[in-house]
């Protein structure tokens, strides 16, 4: 009797949730999301012209082509380089990358579709074509150009730490013996970071973002990753965080995509570097990673292969 | 072949990361589960409930949740600083716990009422009964059940893998991500899982076989 | 329930002891819930604004969309299980040996290894060969999910189905027999109605395993209920912190709310079946099955599955 009763009531609430879930107010929460960076005086985003009748001879992209739509992977937690808000709008440096690109192959805005993809299951998604492009602090190394091909890079990084705002007693990647540091399986800080002459503990989550959390909650030292993404959560909570500043790898950042695929490797290449040729590269960063009050660096060389 | 030989190490180590974590969630799950039934039946309203409240949380939450819980929620509300190794351990215990509840108070009940009423008549107090006629005999019904209960255990440990415990599971990943062929892989990892849970099962038929005393 | 037989009606002095207890329990009960939001409070989770965030139109169509996915998961996975376990369980009473054989295999295989495997597993096969899949190429992960909580969860529905087939009593099958029914007769007509009607508790209490389940779909980041809020929580922020607890807590009970609906129908069926008069006694409600040592006795008539038929999660 007791068990039906609290089922029922059970079921109402379910239902109740799932009809009051349609009628609920806009805005308000949305604000708080910060990350998307639109404040007043921000930059405005470039937008791109959209090239017609494109004809490389690549499968991926006749396949995209006869769909309609482009399947781009991207982050969706790190505020101002792949980051999206509660009502699913996408936005950041990657997003505007992945945008240029799309653009140049052929694509507007709206004939893009986004997906989601982790860290951990980048090289299994590109490479079995689940997504035709990947642009989401992708790290061009040995190791990856195994599995996936790599056009760019776009952006340079290096991996850097994020500590509390009150910490001292990590200066550099040389002052963590003993402490406990959070990163992301498979990446390559935290390759780099388990080395035995650093001397840290190492914990293995799935989200940047949830490895933020547990620094937040004392529950590590530091986490790290590439400066870009840190320098966004550090813009992220001012009076919380810091990001150290002293990079200890270089992370040259790619654009992720089937291997064998030369022609739309090359035809990406080209429009990276139309892009920061004509200073639409520029602006998007200056209206989106800029506003973590990073400076503007010059984009690194194209590296064809 | 050539995947389990290359990566012996990482399988090995995976291994007993389940082998271990298993282990230790599975005494933390007894522990607790004999103690909350023992809530269950017990004469002190309060305790009915709370062993009531323990079984209808734990068991119809999804375990992913929980182990969210012990990430996200607990170092917030109870204590911080706990290694991932202790929260996975506190999110596999408290989880099987409640079924391992559930099976002990279903063995209790499967004891025939007379022996419960000859105890009493004898002058036992309620943990008396309990623990010196009730439990032994409920023993030897809850065995079968319990030993599935590891079995899922062993099974479920796979999600600590996720959150930064090193398991068998993990090793599936890592190598998956890697690029090598997903069929070989699965199939030594789930060999490597056919041996904890056989053992399990054999186990206990051992102990069934041990106290399966005519009554 | 016999809890009362383990004690005797309490006496004056019992029922003072009783009542000292029902106090102090009472008291420890109460100051662990206040110590628990004391804390939330310390910590400022129970703050207006963090709760305001369920009252934003994105926050809500994200839940929603996560119960839906969830919801749409676990029916198609439910009904092509129940399906899966059916065919399993009949070609494991099959009399020919290969069919029986590679029912068995095939339903060991699956209930030893672990479903979030199971799930990656065929994902990634998939993936592989999505150009020759067709329909499942296009969603992988919707399918891989879907394929890996159906074997899974088939293979001890087929347990269950089984063991509700024997535990029909012989006499009837013979009878049947010797009234020249064929052996699809026997199995359609008598056995499996019967089994159905007996197990259905066990088999609700199954699909409440499945449900449950979806949530794995975390590994192969399918947007299902918890990786969509999962996914939300990383990116709100309220007074610059995570609402990891407020979403918890609604996530939690929204999951609670869906387990306990569909446990209280297995209660209500196996009460209707009580009142109904067959040979055959309705299993205990709410405990999901799998019992090497009662479901593996192949062959003997078995008496309904009692409450010791137990089994957590996947």
């Amino acid at each position: 009797m007791k068990l039906r009763m609290a089922a029922s009531a059970a079921v109402l609430t379910t239902l109740a949730l799932a009809l009051t879930a349609c009628g609920g107010d806009s805005g308000n929460a949305g604000d708080q999301t910060t990350g998307d960076g639109t404040g007043k005086n921000a930059p405005k985003l470039p937008t791109y012209s959209v090239a017609t009748g494109v004809k490389i001879d690549s499968s991926t992209l006749k396949r995209a082509q006869q769909a309609g739509k482009l399947v781009i992977g991207a982050k969706n937690d790190q505020p101002f380089l792949g980051f999206e808000d509660t009502t699913g709008k996408r936005s950041g440096f990657d997003i505007e990358i992945a945008k240029m690109v799309a653009a140049d192959l052929g694509f507007k805005p709206e004939q893009i579709e986004f997906k989601t993809v982790d860290s951990n299951v980048r090289e299994t998604t590109i490479s079995k074509g689940e997504v035709d492009l990947y642009v989401g602090t992708y790290t061009i190394n040995d190791e990856r150009k195994k599995q996936v091909g790599f056009a760019g890079p776009y952006f340079q990084a290096g991996a850097d730490l994020l500590v509390r705002k009150d910490e001292n007693g990590i200066t550099g990647a040389d002052s963590l013996k003993g402490k406990t540091v959070c990163s992301i399986k498979g990446s390559t800080p935290l390759q780099e970071i388990k080395k035995p002459k650093y001397g840290a503990k190492t914990i293995e989550l799935s989200k940047y973002s949830e490895c933020v959390q547990q620094l937040l909650n004392n529950e590590v030292d530091a986490v790290t990753t590439d400066d870009a993404i840190l320098k966004g959560y550090a813009a992220q909570r001012p009076t919380k965080l810091k990001v150290v500043g002293k990079p200890f790898t270089q992370e040259p950042y790619g654009v992720g995509m089937n291997k064998d695929d030369k022609a739309l490797r090359d035809a990406v290449n080209d429009a990276l570097e139309k892009h920061e040729k004509n200073g639409d590269y520029k602006k998007a960063y200056e209206a989106t990673l800029g506003l973590s009050g990073s400076a503007y660096p010059e984009p690194p060389a194209v590296n064809r292969y | 072949m050539n995947v389990l030989l290359d990566h012996l190490a990482d399988f090995r180590e995976g291994f007993i990361g389940t082998v271990l974590l298993t282990l230790a969630s599975g005494l933390l799950a007894m522990i607790l589960g004999v103690v909350i039934a023992g809530f269950r039946v017990s004469p002190v309203p309060p305790l009915r409930m709370f062993g009531t409240a323990w079984v209808t949380l734990f068991r119809n939450t999804p375990l992913t949740l929980l182990f969210l819980i012990a990430w996200f929620v607990v170092p917030v509300i109870f204590v911080p600083g706990l290694s991932p190794w202790t929260k996975a351990l506190l999110a596999l215990g408290f989880y099987t716990s409640a079924f391992v509840c559930e099976a002990v108070r279903s063995g209790i009940n499967t004891v025939p009422m007379g022996q419960a009423e000859a105890a009493r008549s004898l002058g036992m107090s309620f943990s008396q009964t309990l623990r010196l006629i009730i439990l032994p005999q409920a023993t030897r019904s809850v065995i079968a059940p319990l030993s599935s209960i590891f079995i899922a255990l062993t099974k479920n440990s796979a999600i600590a893998g996720a959150f930064s415990v090193t398991e068998l599971f993990g090793v599936q990943k890592l190598l998956s991500d890697k690029g090598f062929p997903i069929a070989w892989i699965f199939l030594w990892v789930a060999l490597g899982y056919l041996v904890v849970t056989f053992s399990i099962s054999g186990l206990f038929r051992l102990l069934e076989r041990r106290l399966g005393v005519a009554r | 329930m016999t809890a009362s037989v383990l004690y005797d009606a309490p006496g004056p002095k019992a029922r003072l002891r009783n009542r000292v207890y029902t106090v102090l329990g009472s008291l420890a009960l109460i100051a662990l819930l206040a110590f628990v939001v004391y804390r939330l409070d310390a910590k400022g989770q129970l703050d207006p604004k963090v709760w305001d965030i369920f009252n934003n139109a994105g926050v809500r169509t994200n839940i929603r969309d996560g119960v839906l996915t969830t919801l749409k998961v676990f029916a198609v996975a439910g009904a092509l299980s129940l399906v899966l376990g059916l065919l399993l369980a009949v070609a494991r009473l099959s009399e020919h040996r290969p069919v029986r054989w590679l029912a068995t295999g095939f339903i060991e295989l699956f209930r030893a290894v672990p479903l979030l495997i199971t799930i990656y597993a065929l994902w990634v096969l998939f993936l592989t060969y999505k150009t020759d899949l067709g329909v499942i190429g296009d969603y992988t992960a919707f399918w891989g999910l879907v394929i890996g909580l159906t074997v899974y969860n088939g293979s001890v529905q087929a347990e269950v189905f089984r063991a509700g087939i024997n535990a029909v009593p012989k006499g009837q099958v013979e009878a049947a027999y010797a009234l020249g029914m064929r052996k699809y007769q026997v199995m359609t007509m008598l056995l499996l109605p019967q089994a159905i009607r007996s197990m259905l508790p066990t088999m609700i209490s199954q699909l409440v395993v499945t449900l449950k389940d979806t949530s794995l779909g975390y590994v192969i980041t399918y947007t299902e209920l918890l990786f969509a809020t999962r996914t939300m929580a990383n990116n709100i922020i309220v007074n610059g912190e995570n609402p990891f607890t407020a979403v918890t807590i609604v996530v939690g009970a929204i999951y609670i709310a869906m387990c306990l609906a569909l446990s209280s129908l297995a209660t209500w069926i196996e009460r209707r079946g009580r009142r109904a008069k067959t040979g055959v006694a309705v299993a205990a409600a709410a405990e999901p099955a799998e019992q090497p040592g009662v479901l593996d006795t192949t062959g003997a008539p078995l008496g309904p599955v009692d409450g010791r038929t137990e089994r957590p999660g996947d």
